[in-house]
């Protein structure tokens, strides 16, 4: 069978194929949706890769039937009218006013056969990663008739991977038929519980009840194993997860241990210097699409240091402006930033509207990478290590250079740092342009995966004060430690809890956990009875 | 000497103001009721809806300007007490429904039978009676505050530190409070309300009561507020405001005296929250969100902290600025309130009422040293 077939494959020439597919796809051109499924099942079995286009313009709807000739031809809208391509060749054919053609519709079971039939037909492309997609569809949809494709596809494999999820298709494929002998069963349970995930437990799982009794335990046993290795796979899921999340917090709350922490100061405006880091990413990305498309890639790398310019330039016009007279004064602090927050939320919305803002990706940060069976976007990364990043030059910064040292000094003991000729009101406007500029930073990264508008800070102010107090206030080590264990608990109860209860257990078990540590996670160790 | 006159002025003021809210008690329901509507000194019904909201954030403000004012903590909560009296009431409110529901389901509220709960849950038992709602209304913040601040008061967790917990504590209640599965309305909340003590809530003479209870209920308020901080009670907590560690080491136990005002400003709160949902007919998790909490915080800073009548001034001057500044221009609105925020705090630390008892004061000392010509009663 299989040697007849790879025959057939051979002797039929592409020639033959387009002279043969061409009233078959033209079949398709009816109202009957048993009878455009015929037509569909006649296209796959030519096994002609020519017709992909025409299918995903099928399924994307965008076939049409020429009302003229009832010819079948690829249409693209083009203003009121349709521009027309030849399905198999691709050659233009004009364009139609929208009258003269009419869409070939589909419903979802034909729209599932579709995808199947495309599933089947890329098997023998020349690029492998289409080759794996496909055989990975097929594996999906079971589609008996693909089994002679996936077997001919199989023959001729040479890459091993792509060999291995043919194999297993087949195999798909094969338990489906109920005729099937034991031997030939067992064999396709261990091709497919090699697969391991959600599919092949879900195409395991019904022979658990099977009444071959040798296949039925050889089912359980299979999915015992797969759902051990999920079960783990996401565990660690969800640690990455928390990873991701804690390096978000981390970045949000980096800035206000700086102005929180070291200074003392409690900006509730916190947020709203990270909102404006943020739209400071999304002018850079208007600037660029509309003078200089090509440094589209580039467009975060100019952001940061213009983000960190504007929100610690803000800082410090807010500092100078307000926050100076209110030294000493806490809870005054607290109140004059909140509506300081309230106006610049307020002035964003009426500069650029209350909607959110279109920030896009760059190609870097945009896909995903798989660990096993641990799914891994680009953009997640690179907020973690960019996290990281921050963290360390804020360490290198505060540690090593004089500036860094002036700071420490000041916040120590202020008068013996004036004393000693530290102007110390020029050291409290840059430490909180610091803050407020880290903010800026935390800004453009949190640009890309969240939404882009006046609220944006809102939702971070809370979280950030809390990592700072549970982690230490005054302690940057307590901030990382801090955000990354809330940022996997959180992540951790979610399953468990739900997104939202899991959030107020974190809050609920914060407050707790302040009340036995007041001084957070890593206290400074001191005498004072008050601060 | 000079607080003394301060206070004795102060007293004075204060005196009439529990006449002025008495009289306004029955002035506004005669207006409203006796009136005929097209007379120029007709209240329509909407404006004493408005005002008996207006009332409501004032009792609200008086609770913040005790805890704020009088002991130095600034919970940034209290919107949070107020919103809990506001549902205990509104779950009252929802039970007096009855089958007349949307879907007309016997006891079931029409949000309970929407999400296919197949009775009501055991927190909702007794809300049919209006003396278990009231009793609610008084403990459910009243236990909330106990717990928090037995917490937080005995670990010594002060100042900043418990504004935010006070913070966080309102914002994990308006997560958990927009959750359908907590049966309370979800998102939406609750309304739809028809009666209160078997009176129909749209009714004029309704309005005009619960307009009266709200005037007399910030009397009360005010009267019992004046009578913690007169008392020796109100010295210690003034004395902790201002040197806790000192008052601890004098023999006080400050974690209780906190607890106390803290506990009884919380129940005030949940009456502002009570009194305010059947006027305003709807209560919802919005209320919960931190902002509305430390908007009160804001009325009672403009009208003056630590004076009691200027939180009152301060929340009705500023609610009717925003009613004012809402309607007519919306975008500036958060621009005010903002601004108010910064303002207050930079030029105006001590508020209306302080700006006024300074001048008086100033005045006063301008008249005296005119007065005695030797200028020697500066010591004083």
């Amino acid at each position: 069978m299989r040697m007849l077939l790879l025959l057939l494959s051979l002797l039929v020439t592409p020639l033959a194929w387009a002279q043969a597919t061409g009233p078959l796809i033209d079949a398709l051109a009816t109202d009957d949706y048993a009878a455009k499924e015929q037509a569909l099942t006649a296209l796959t079995e030519t096994g002609d890769p020519a017709i992909v286009p025409a299918l995903t313009a099928l399924e994307g709807g965008a076939l049409y039937r020429r009302l003229a000739d009832d010819k079948v031809l690829i249409g693209r809208e083009d203003g009121d009218s349709i521009a027309l391509t030849d399905p198999l060749t691709g050659a233009a054919l004009g364009t139609e006013p929208a009258g003269n053609v009419e869409l070939i519709r589909v419903n979802n079971r034909l729209r599932r056969s579709i995808g199947a039939a495309l599933g089947a037909l890329t098997l023998r492309s020349p690029d492998a990663a289409v080759r794996q997609t496909a055989a990975d569809a097929v594996f999906i949809s079971r589609d008996a008739t693909a089994l002679p494709l996936v077997e001919a596809a199989l023959a001729a494999e040479k890459d091993i991977k792509v060999k291995r999820s043919l194999e297993q298709a087949r195999a798909a494929i094969l338990l489906a038929d109920d005729t099937l002998g034991t031997d030939d069963k067992l064999s396709a349970i261990t091709t497919i519980a090699d697969k391991g995930g959600q599919a092949a437990l879900a195409l395991l799982n019904p022979l658990m009840g099977s009444e071959d009794a040798a296949a039925a335990k050889a089912a359980t046993e299979a999915v015992r194993l797969i759902e051990n290795k999920l079960a783990w796979a996401a565990a660690a899921q969800n640690i990455i997860y928390g990873m991701s999340l804690g390096s978000v917090l981390l970045l949000a709350a980096i800035g206000l241990a700086v102005t929180f922490g070291v200074m003392g100061v409690i900006n509730m405006a916190h947020g709203e210097m990270v909102m404006l880091g943020a739209y400071t990413t999304y002018v850079v990305q208007e600037m660029i699409r509309t003078h200089a498309p090509g440094l589209f890639d580039w467009s975060l790398l100019i952001a940061l240091p213009l983000a960190f310019v504007v929100a610690g330039g803000v800082g410090i016009l807010i500092e100078r402006g307000i926050i100076r007279f209110l030294y000493g004064r806490p809870l005054e602090t607290l109140l004059a930033t909140w509506g300081l927050s309230l106006v610049l939320q307020q002035a964003v919305r009426s500069l650029f509207g209350p909607t959110n803002m279109e920030v896009g990706n760059p190609a870097w940060m945009a896909g995903a990478f798989q660990v096993g069976e641990i799914t891994i976007t680009y953009g997640r990364m690179w907020i973690f290590l960019f996290g990281l990043i921050v963290f360390a030059a804020l360490m290198l910064l505060l540690r090593r250079t004089p500036l860094g040292l002036q700071m420490r000094a000041v916040t120590q003991n202020r008068s013996m740092a004036r004393a000693m000729g530290i102007r110390t009101a020029r050291v409290d406007a840059l430490t909180f342009g610091l803050g407020s500029g880290i903010a800026g930073l935390a800004g453009v990264a949190l640009s890309q995966i969240d939404n882009v508008s006046p609220n944006l800070g809102q939702g971070y102010i809370i979280d950030s004060f809390m990592i700072v107090i549970f982690g230490g206030v005054g302690n940057l080590w307590g901030t990382l430690v801090g955000a990354l264990s809330l940022g996997i608990v959180n992540k951790l109860l979610e399953p468990l809890a739900g997104a939202v209860l899991g959030k107020i257990l974190v809050l609920v078990g914060i407050i707790l956990f302040i009340q036995a540590r007041p001084r957070g996670l890593f206290a400074l160790k001191g005498r004072a009875i008050e601060h | 000497m000079q607080g003394g006159i301060l206070l004795s002025r102060l007293d004075r003021a204060g005196l009439a103001f529990g006449a002025v809210a008495l009289g306004l008690a029955i002035l506004i329901p005669v207006l409203n009721l006796a009136v005929p509507a097209d007379s120029a000194f007709h209240v329509p019904p909407h404006v004493v809806a408005l005002m008996g909201k207006y009332l409501c954030y004032a009792l609200l403000a008086l609770s913040v300007d005790l805890v704020w004012g009088y002991c130095g903590i600034l919970s940034l909560g209290h919107g949070a007490f107020f919103a809990l009296g506001g549902y205990a009431m509104g779950m009252y409110l929802m039970r007096q429904i009855g089958p007349r529901g949307m879907y007309g389901h016997p006891t079931l509220p029409d949000f309970m039978v929407f999400l296919n709960w197949p009775e009501l849950p055991w927190y909702w038992l007794g809300f049919d009676h209006f003396w278990f709602a009231v009793l609610m209304v008084l403990l459910v913040p009243g236990l909330l505050a106990g717990l928090l601040g037995w917490l937080a008061f005995r670990s010594r967790v002060t100042g900043v530190y418990l504004s935010i917990i006070t913070q966080a504590m309102t914002f994990a209640l308006l997560l958990a409070f927009f959750r359908n599965d907590m049966g309370f309305g979800g998102n939406n909340g609750l309304t739809d309300f028809k009666d209160i003590l078997g009176a129909s809530i749209q009714a004029d003479g309704t309005r005009s009561a619960l307009f009266a209870a709200s005037a007399i209920a910030l009397a009360l308020g005010f009267i019992l507020c004046r009578w913690i901080v007169r008392s020796k009670l109100g010295r210690v907590l003034v004395a902790i405001r201002d040197a806790e560690s000192r008052t601890r080491f004098l023999g006080y136990r400050v974690e209780q005296y906190k607890l106390l005002v803290f506990v009884t400003s919380a129940c005030m709160a949940g009456v502002a929250g009570a009194l305010y949902v059947p006027q305003v007919g709807i209560i919802n998790p919005g209320e919960f969100s931190p902002a509305n909490s430390i908007e009160a915080v804001i009325w009672v800073a403009v009208g003056g902290r630590g004076t009691l009548i200027g939180s009152i001034i301060g929340a009705v001057l500023v609610n009717f600025g925003k009613t004012l500044l809402t309607n007519a221009l919306p975008e500036i609105w958060l621009f005010a309130l903002g601004g108010l925020f910064i303002a207050v705090t930079l030029f105006l630390p001590r508020g209306i009422v302080g700006l006024w008892t300074g001048y008086w004061t100033k005045r006063r000392e301008k008249q005296a040293s005119s007065i005695t010509t030797q200028p020697v009663t500066e010591g004083q």
